[in-house]
């Protein structure tokens, strides 16, 4: 479990700390950097809109290994779940933005979305509750 | 994060280095409008090559410059795409309305 304020100039450790886990579970290079970007842009929308910017409010994030069966094989992933107090989300604003779009803005949940598995956001009382599954393929399994 | 400027004739070159993100990406918007906007420079070109990651807001930062050069008919360009920020361009699909050059001989003689 990492707890951390919604001060963005901890972004690098969160990032330091999701690179070092996701190569010791044996993710590839591109996948690690993937996932790791995937974490950081999950905490600096949570900065920026849960929290309005305020440096102070508490992010919990949570790591645990995740398994599932998938075409008859046991997949081995990792689930990486971000909790934060701030303000009901409107889940339907968590897709982003159709890329044709040549425009700054929108693009971190285009960035979550293609570097994970799965995204699912759910409201558990005062809490907003982000869930990040990235599975190993075969590959890396083998590995 | 770290921000340099030279300047060559009509371009100015931005070495940026380190990690661009939600924390600093503010400043690099802000130095390449001045460059833009204000100094009116004819040609900006942004080195990424000792960029070790970016993220949609420095992405953001970039697509902000080259907007601004376009409605000012100035030219925007990058060179020595990292890894990493190549990889970021390509997924936010990006990539493709930057003028990209693999290096800064290239960049100065387009």
């Amino acid at each position: 479990m990492l707890a951390l304020y919604s001060n963005p100039r901890l972004l690098s450790a969160v990032r330091g700390a999701v690179e070092r886990l996701t190569e010791t579970l044996g993710f590839t290079a591109v996948q690690c950097r993937s996932i790791t970007s995937a974490v950081d842009e999950a905490v600096s929308n949570i900065v920026r809109h849960s929290y309005g910017n305020r440096l102070d409010q508490p992010i919990a994030m949570y790591f645990r290994s995740t398994q599932r069966r998938h075409r008859g094989e046991v997949q081995h992933g990792l689930e990486i779940l971000l909790c934060d107090r701030g303000p009901e989300v409107d889940a339907s604003k968590l897709k982003g933005r159709p890329l044709e779009e040549i425009r700054p803005g929108g693009l971190g949940m285009h960035l979550i979305h293609q570097a994970m598995d799965s995204v699912e956001f759910t409201r558990k009382g005062p809490t907003n509750r982000l869930r990040l599954v990235k599975y190993l393929t075969p590959a890396n399994n083998a590995s | 994060m770290q921000i340099s400027t030279r300047r060559y004739d009509k371009t100015t070159i931005f070495d940026l280095s380190g990690d661009i993100d939600f924390a600093n990406s503010p400043e690099v918007r802000q130095s390449l409008l001045r460059e833009i906007r204000e100094n009116r420079t004819p040609h900006v070109v942004v080195n990424l090559s000792q960029v070790r990651y970016i993220d949609s807001s420095g992405v953001a930062s970039l697509v902000e410059g080259l907007k601004a050069s376009r409605d000012l008919g100035s030219r925007f360009g990058l060179f020595g795409l990292s890894t990493a920020a190549r990889e970021t361009l390509q997924l936010s699909r990006l990539i493709k309305v930057f003028e990209v050059h693999e290096n800064e001989e290239q960049a100065l003689a387009s």
